[in-house]
């Protein structure tokens, strides 16, 4: 068995404005091992990695090949030395089909595309690894776990050597994840080399061979699968040992009063492949958190959206406050009080071209122009920042960079700052901790907790049931659109809510 | 007497549509890459004065509709420096190129005005020419206008049947996929737009050599712009440009005819027609749910850090 390394990195380093990425990152990768990189969000992980696939140029630092050094200087060059990486925000065109989107990735395919025999080798390879996905399909209607599909079957039709995955389990079912694990497994057998970020604990420990920690910009230390624990990685992590999660409050104090959000009967319109909303009745109290489990593309999406105002009902009613408010715009439902995380932040949310605080501002022009509206508030914006960043127990980034500027998980923060900042009354919270590290998801669980305990109203949609079932007091289970299951968390198993988020509905109820 | 008149308003239509399809295919490869080009009349000014010139000067129009292609392809180059390399705004390096090609194109051709030359000459199909009414709608035409509609089958395949064509629409959907996906996407679109000059000035060439047979200033009068509104109508596809440019091709032709047939309808409304098709087609389609722009249309890609 060959020792040596297939790839080294020597004293990588990397600045952007305003933070220093990575700073003299040393890493080696074998041929034949799953490589995990773990570490808080900003901690450079995916830094280092687009560095290697050449999508950033690294300012110093050398990258060796077998011993050789290359340059890698464009993702083009990466792919020339069989690198290949699934990007945490993928890098797919939704307008295209599954087959267009990995024919562009395919390296040296004559000039007069096959397409058959294309579509052909993607059903092969996609079934000898159990990816369902069709080939035909526009990619804007697969949810996000079949579009990370697409993403792995890509670097396998392209055959890179090296794989590089950015956060791949992120949004993946369970037993997504153990298959994809399943397919580590096979890869490495054959004698790839897979590199994978992660900040999930668990994961690392299922599948890794090696685990390099890193922690604001350097490593932390690296160190074998088999000898790692939890404690000692969130000790590399951290290099303090963080609380636990808040636990979840017993009783539900809601009961008795007027609701907060009701939804009779609302149905929207099913675009693509994605369901549309059936038939919801939803009701929530003031100083209770309400749970959406579901597996994503079941309707989620268009009940957050609805209740927002983005999406209209096709039929039903909505009230807000005790008032009907079907027809109001999402000014009005955001000014009386409504805050808004959604799923995908940098889409839905934020300005990647305007600095932090311009974003910041962004949802509550009104309230910080001065003058009419002839000038703004900037002072106000930066300590309403500011102050609801200390209550989250963020760190806080420079205010005047761009927002796109900042890592996957700081914008989350940003915006869940942003969104928190004037006590809102009523929250819709989409995956809130995705892409938070450990000890970010702590506090923004505890300022949902919080939130709550002081009366406030939350619309909790998340994949992560053990997340639902720590913060819910109440949870609904949606499946194609409609609601099929309503509990509270004590009175329900996550299996049994696992049977309804599938659609098989409850042949196994209190099996166990 | 309403036969003769459907019969020359179809290949009125069919004469007009020629440039008219010429330029959207143009206009549907740039944009398919992600670059809108307003100065695709300037593009089209100038293969037209180009190919007038070089036809006037050798006698043979078919070397002015190479030079035409060429003197388009040539001067879309400088639009791609503009808004690929120096990453200039697209709206106003375009309008800037379209009122250079204006004041170049008259420059050039200053001398010409008023040069009649032979052109482009029908060519009657043996046999099929001869058939009462369809011999004259559909075999008695230019080169340029036989060559239309496969040259947009072309386009077409490339487009949709390769991996050049693919590479292109990821571009224009979004450049920052296709870089990571180990595309060039600046080389790429200079590429495209180099096919699109091309396809502009033989635009432009058809108006000069073939159904003008002179040159005059500023002859496309809005042709170019019409395009920009029938690549929209086409939903950037190059096959609905060919039924769009008919379309088109046909208002203009009305009017034409009407104005010849003196029907008392002010000349400047008759005029107006073919625009007011234009704002028509803007108004309808372009409201429509996820109609086929392509993503990331005058947006030209940044590079990463």
């Amino acid at each position: 068995m060959n020792r040596s390394p297939l790839l080294t990195l020597r004293s990588m380093t990397k600045s952007f404005p305003g933070v220093l990425a990575n700073d003299h990152v040393d890493l080696d990768i074998y041929g034949g091992e799953v490589h995990a990189l773990l570490g808080e969000n900003g901690a450079g992980k995916s830094t280092l990695m687009k560095i290697l696939y050449g999508f950033y140029r690294p300012d110093s630092g050398e990258i060796r090949l077998n011993g050789q050094p290359v340059h890698i200087r464009s993702p083009h060059d990466a792919r020339q030395f069989r690198i290949g990486m699934v990007f945490q925000d993928f890098v797919q065109i939704p307008a295209m089909t599954v087959a267009e989107n990995i024919t562009l990735f395919l390296p040296d395919l004559p000039f007069v595309l096959n397409q058959a025999s294309i579509i052909k080798r993607i059903e092969e390879v996609s079934e000898r690894y159990g990816f369902k996905v069709n080939p035909h399909a526009p990619v804007w209607r697969l949810s996000v776990g079949e579009r990370q599909k697409v993403e792995v079957l890509k670097l396998l039709l392209a055959d890179a050597r090296i794989l590089i995955f950015d956060e791949p389990t992120r949004s993946l079912a369970p037993h997504e994840v153990d298959g994809l694990f399943q397919v580590f497994a096979n890869l490495k057998r054959d004698g790839y080399a897979l590199a994978f970020i992660t900040h999930k604990m668990k994961e690392v420990l299922a599948c890794a061979d090696r685990i390099t920690v890193m922690r604001r910009g350097k490593v932390a230390g690296t160190i074998k699968g088999s000898e790692a624990t939890e404690s000692s990685l969130i000790e590399l992590m951290f290099g303090k040992q963080i609380e636990e999660a808040l636990g979840r409050r017993g009783e539900t104090p809601a009961d008795g009063r007027k609701p907060l959000l009701e939804l009779k009967g609302v149905n929207t319109r099913s675009e693509g492949m994605a369901w549309g909303l059936k038939d919801v009745h939803l009701i929530i109290k003031p100083g209770e958190i309400v749970g959406v489990a579901g597996v994503s593309g079941n309707g989620q999406k268009e009940l957050g959206d609805v209740v927002l105002g983005l999406e209209k009902c096709t039929k039903g009613v909505k009230y807000l406050h005790g008032e009907k408010y079907t027809d109001w715009s999402v000014a009005q439902v955001r000014e009386s009080g409504v805050a808004f995380i959604p799923e995908d932040p940098l889409g839905m949310a934020a300005f990647p071209w305007l600095s932090v605080q311009e974003n910041m501002a962004m949802v509550n022009t009104r309230m910080y122009s001065k003058q009419g509206g002839l000038s703004m508030d900037w002072q106000a914006v930066r300590s309403d920042l500011q102050a609801s960043l200390e209550r989250l127990e963020f760190n806080i980034p420079p205010f005047y960079v761009p927002l796109g500027f900042l890592s996957g998980g700081n914008i989350q923060r940003m915006i869940l700052a942003r969104e928190m900042a004037h006590h809102p009354k009523l929250i819709i919270a989409f995956y809130p901790t995705r892409g938070l590290d450990v000890q970010s998801a702590n506090s923004a669980r505890r300022i949902l907790s919080t939130s709550r305990d002081q009366g406030a109203g939350i619309l909790l949609i998340s994949e992560d049931l053990g997340e639902l079932f720590n913060l819910s007091d109440r949870l609904v289970v949606m499946f194609q659109g409609r609601i099929v299951g309503e509990s509270t968390p004590q009175e329900i198993s996550m299996n049994e809510v696992g049977y309804l988020m599938t659609g098989s509905k409850g042949e196994n109820k209190k099996s166990d | 007497m309403i036969g003769p008149f459907l019969i020359s308003i179809f290949s009125g239509a069919i004469h007009s549509g020629t440039p008219l399809l010429y330029a959207t295919l143009s206009e549907a490869v740039g944009e398919r890459t992600g670059i809108v080009n307003l100065g695709l009349e300037g593009v089209m000014l100038i293969g037209a004065v180009v190919g007038f010139t070089t036809t006037v000067q050798t006698g043979n129009p078919f070397l002015g509709v190479l030079a035409a292609a060429l003197a388009g392809g040539l001067f879309n180059m400088v639009f791609g420096f503009l808004v690929i390399t120096r990453r200039a705004n697209q709206l106003a390096s375009g309008l800037a190129l379209m009122f250079c090609g204006v004041g170049l194109s008259a420059m050039i051709g200053a001398s010409l005005i008023g040069s009649r030359i032979e052109g482009l000459n029908e060519i009657q199909i043996p046999l099929l020419s001869g058939i009462p009414v369809i011999g004259r709608m559909f075999f008695n035409y230019d080169i340029l206008v036989y060559s239309a509609i496969p040259v947009a089958v072309l386009v077409w395949w490339l487009m949709f049947r390769t991996r050049w064509g693919l590479s292109l629409r990821a571009i224009g959907e979004n450049p920052t996929a296709a870089f990571a996906a180990g595309k060039n996407p600046h080389r790429l679109q200079y590429q495209a737009l180099f096919i699109a000059g091309i396809l502009g000035g033989i635009a432009g060439a058809h108006l000069s050599l073939a159904i003008a047979k002179t040159w005059a200033e500023w002859m496309t009068a809005g042709r170019g712009f019409v395009a920009v509104a029938l690549v929209i109508f086409s939903k950037w596809h190059p096959i609905r440009a060919i039924a769009g440019s008919l379309l088109f091709g046909g208002a203009i032709s009305l009017q034409l005819q009407m104005q010849a047939r003196g029907v008392p309808v002010s000349s400047f409304l008759l005029d107006m027609l073919p625009y007011v098709l234009s704002l028509v087609v803007l108004a309808i389609w372009s409201g429509a749910r996820r109609h086929a722009a392509p993503g990331s249309l005058g947006r030209v890609f940044q590079g990463t850090e």
